[in-house]
């Protein structure tokens, strides 16, 4: 099998104005959604109490939210989980109850209703800890771009770190885009899963830029976009296959996962997806437009002069 | 070309073989257990020991699965949890409370395993059930807590060395003390510096009045926070070691916070209360002067507090705090002269002296011993002093059952909290969630794998076969890895284990790739190989430092979840360096390497007249 060949080099970086087009679109959509509607923020990182019950026959919510409402919890969220007979509640955080009585308030008055109710799960998380965890989710996505950014410019030339970058980030806004305007709940899964995708990403662009420097060797006549489209074409049957085979494990994560890891494996799924758009239809234009060279890659001891930038 | 010398290969077999060897107690399962583990230093599990719960287990008709006897305890197996809670029960009424009895799960791995340290991975709440906690030591109440300490002794030593004061008083973080004239002040402030190195003095005119400003030294304030979260682990630990938990994680996180887990805690409403508890014992004296009608009505006399005696009346009791049960080193339940169940105190070296002093200068007065349990203040009982009573020995006897004796004993000597505690992060799995989530992690696994699998070897052929095998040596050594390292598998680690295989098969698909890409370019079959290996390396290593750099990332700034993620995702990546590369390679050389190829066994490629004519 041999799918991914072609005959002459794709011209990608012709269509980069288009895709540069496309994606500042997207990428204003995505800020937008994120300003207006924000994240929807699991109690990982608002505080507050989430609890998971199971019932032997399918839950009646009205009931359960009665019961909720009888013990001065009106303004819990109550919603079935993967199944019918699973359900679970969101309470916010309230000044009058610490982590320990709330959770057992609530499940004696469930018992008391229905013997029958089990209690699979409570996440309780103070507000202070809530906000420690989102500022060193930040801290980590500063320290990872920065990480990437130093060892691609130590390994190929800064204009690589940068386009490099900007594409992953692009794709990380897309995710955050996503996860805000469907109101997918966003939790440390989900934040774990954005951070190993922009170690990801970063892999197609890495083999890209490392065929590009080859190809500075190699074809001494070629111009600087004939050798960028001709690395892209050369690398894409590795891009697909790839990409595709960590979509796979992705897909069984979706399938088998269960609600545990349904929103991480969807952070991965787009963010593998646009990883590959982004790394392609990004990356190169802007690498173009840094104004990469032969000089930059090739002759390594004569360090790149950057004020002859165009 | 394509041999590697006799030394790689060893190298390689020899991790194969160790990676199976470790991984293997994974698969053994694991069965309910009882451990019963010494609560005291002076206490010992022996043989003697051993043989008693045996043949209480044999009279009960409890049917056991072996015993192990170490130095840390005796766990015994049992073939199903209903035995094993059972049996719990009853060897916890026989070994009495000098022991922890706790329920527990024991690898079903051959014991010559367990010997060379081949345990299964340990797995996480998520996994296995249980609670943890997260709680945060309340600083700002410590310190109010020690200044109100300091204050009394500060009183005590001025009346001690005769030096006259208006009054002491605690103004937030600092304490006031008034004079009448200068000299008591400079007097005052040579003994004091001399009794008390931790505190900073400062002079003050304050309408005419000579003040002393007392603050906490920075230095010591800082050891004193430390000590205190120290105390609190140590009481903690106490606490749960009444509770009956085996492996038990209680660690300090960061300046100010402690980490409870304890995993299988079913009963989690009694771990949290047991936990949650902070009784303290205080002695204070009774205001008998006070008019009690009128504090009823609700004009209570400065300095005084209203309480309810157990089983008495109301109760007027000064605020100025004589003892508290810092001082309290050993409590146990008793009787006293005449019969009524009573709580027996001994008290550390100072405290033995303060109730000394105490009882002698107020013979004939009423003190109250006040049990202060999650701000809830309660008059134990509130005695006439009839003697002068010194050697620390002291005992309570209020109004009590003999079942509330001992846990009243039971909380004092589980020690007070050096400072408030708050929960101020919990999360509790229940056991069939942990039970499910294992099979979901594992089943991701699987799935992914062998569907990665079946489309590389349908892409690849043969060399695909070699690239699945060495994926499967990955994940071999991912688990070895792991279950050396005794590192704490999670749900998210399990997700990063299914995503390691996601993402290795990239290298081999970067090498497979430049082989084909060789082939077309006119290489014979073994230069192809040998420079499809050799030209991938570069972007291996790239591409697998660039994801290794946010999992580090991962590991610095994550907690909980995120570490296990990221944990696995490092080791993935450096087990994916060592087989996508190595391994598969020497596979390759091995069963090609030697002999004349007619073509590459990768799959079909499709030669395009260009692309061979580049070169």
């Amino acid at each position: 099998m041999d799918f991914f060949r072609f005959e002459r080099d794709i011209p990608f970086t012709r269509w980069g104005k288009l895709s540069m087009t496309f994606s500042l679109i997207i990428s204003i959509l995505a800020i937008y959604s994120l300003v207006t509607k924000g994240l929807n923020l699991a109690v990982d990182f608002t505080g507050g109490t989430v609890m998971e019950i199971s019932y032997q026959q399918p839950a009646d919510l009205d009931k359960t939210r009665k019961v909720l409402a009888s013990i001065g919890m009106p303004d819990a969220i109550v919603q079935n989980f993967g199944t019918s007979r699973d359900v679970i509640i969101r309470l916010p955080v309230k000044a009058e109850h610490t982590g320990g009585n709330l959770s057992e308030t609530v499940m004696t008055a469930l018992k008391k209703d229905d013997p029958s109710v089990e209690m699979r799960r409570v996440e309780f998380v103070g507000p202070q800890v809530g906000d420690e965890l989102l500022e060193n989710g930040l801290l980590a996505m500063l320290f990872v771009s920065m990480g990437i950014v130093a060892y691609l410019a130590f390994r190929f030339e800064w204009k690589f770190g940068v386009s490099c970058i900007i594409a992953n980030l692009h794709d990380v806004l897309i995710i955050l885009g996503c996860f805000s305007f469907f109101q997918w709940e966003f939790d440390l899964t989900v934040l774990a899963a954005v951070l190993a995708i922009l170690g990801y990403s970063v892999n197609e662009s890495v083999v890209i830029s490392d065929r590009i420097r080859e190809n500075f060797r190699k074809l001494r006549k070629a111009d600087v976009t004939r050798v960028i489209n001709n690395a892209i074409t050369e690398t894409m049957s590795r891009t697909v296959i790839t990409h595709g085979s960590t979509q796979l494990v992705v897909i069984s994560m979706l399938l088998f996962g269960g609600e545990a890891l349904h929103n991480f494996a969807l952070a991965l799924t787009i963010g593998i997806l646009f990883g590959i758009y982004s790394s392609i239809m990004i990356a190169s234009p802007i690498l173009l437009l840094l104004g990469a060279k032969r000089e930059d890659l090739v002759k390594i001891e004569r360090k790149p002069q950057e004020e002859a930038v165009p | 070309m394509n041999r590697y010398p006799l030394w790689k290969y060893i190298v390689i077999a020899v991790s194969i073989l160790l990676g199976l060897l470790y991984t293997l107690p994974n698969f053994f399962g694991e069965s309910p257990a009882v451990q019963i583990s010494p609560l005291r230093a002076d206490v010992r599990t022996d043989t003697a020991l051993l043989q008693r719960l045996e043949q209480v287990l044999n009279q009960q008709n409890l049917p056991y699965n072996g015993t192990i006897l170490e130095a840390t305890g005796i766990k015994i197996r049992f073939a199903d949890t209903d035995t094993q809670i059972k049996a719990k029960d009853i060897l916890s009424s026989e070994v009495g409370s000098d022991y922890v009895v706790a329920l527990n799960l024991l690898p079903n791995s051959p014991q010559w395993m367990r010997h060379i340290g081949a345990l299964p991975m340990y797995l996480g709440l998520d996994l296995r059930g249980g609670v943890h906690f997260m709680l945060q030591v309340d600083m700002a109440g410590a310190l109010t807590k020690s200044l109100d300490r300091f204050s009394a002794d500060l009183r005590s030593t001025l009346r001690e060395q005769r030096i006259p004061s208006a009054g002491i008083e605690r103004d937030r973080s600092k304490i006031i003390i008034r004079f009448r004239d200068e000299q008591a002040r400079e007097k005052a402030i040579t003994e004091l510096g001399k009794a008390f190195e931790d505190l900073a003095f400062q002079s003050e005119e304050v309408g005419g009045e000579a003040r002393l400003t007392i603050s906490i030294k920075p230095e010591a304030l800082v050891r004193m926070q430390n000590t205190a979260v120290q105390r609190n682990i140590t009481t903690l630990r106490n606490r749960v070691n009444e509770l009956g938990v085996a492996e038990p994680i209680i660690q300090q996180a960061g300046a100010d916070r402690v980490i409870v887990q304890l995993p299988g805690v079913q009963d989690t409403a009694k771990a949290k209360d047991i936990l949650g508890r902070t009784a303290t014992l205080e002695v204070r004296m009774v205001d008998e002067e006070g008019d009690i009608d009128a504090a009823l009505r609700g004009s209570v006399p400065p300095g005084t507090e209203l309480f309810t005696e157990r089983g008495g009346g109301p109760l007027l009791v000064k605020k100025q705090i004589l003892l508290t049960g810092d001082r309290i080193t050993d409590a146990q339940p008793g009787f006293d002269q005449d019969h009524q169940p009573a709580v027996h105190l001994t008290l550390d070296n100072n405290g033995s002296r303060i109730f000394k002093q105490l009882t002698r200068n107020n013979v004939g007065k009423r003190m109250a011993i006040l049990l202060v349990e999650k701000n809830l203040t309660e008059v134990v009982t509130a005695p006439v002093i009839r003697e002068e009573i010194g050697g620390g020995r002291v005992q309570i006897s209020g109004k009590m059952s003999s079942i509330e004796a001992r846990d009243v004993a039971l909380l004092l000597r589980a020690g007070a909290l050096a400072a408030p505690m708050e929960i101020v992060e919990e999360r509790t799995i229940g056991p069939s969630l942990g039970a499910e989530n294992i099979s979901k992690g594992f089943n991701s696994t699987l799935f992914g794998f062998l569907a990665v699998a079946t489309f590389i070897m349908a892409y690849y052929s043969a060399i695909g076969v070699i690239s699945v095998v060495a994926l499967a040596i990955n994940l071999l050594f991912l688990i070895g890895l792991l279950s050396i390292l005794q590192a704490t598998l999670t749900l998210p680690g399990m997700a990063g284990m299914a995503l390691t295989v996601g993402m290795a098969i990239d290298a081999n698909v970067l090498i497979n790739e430049r082989i084909r890409d060789e082939i077309r370019h006119g290489a014979s079959p073994q230069a192809a190989i040998h420079a499809g290996y050799e030209r991938a390396w570069d972007a291996i290593i790239d591409t697998n430092l660039t994801t290794l750099l946010a999992g580090l990332g991962l590991m610095i700034f994550g907690s909980g979840p995120i570490k296990g993620f990221a944990v696995v995702l490092c080791l993935g990546i450096l087990t994916t360096l060592f087989s996508a590369v190595t391994v598969s390679r020497a596979m390759v050389n091995l069963l090609y390497g030697n002999r004349k190829l007619a073509r590459v066994p990768i799959g079909t490629i499709k030669i395009s007249k260009k692309s061979s004519n580049k070169h």
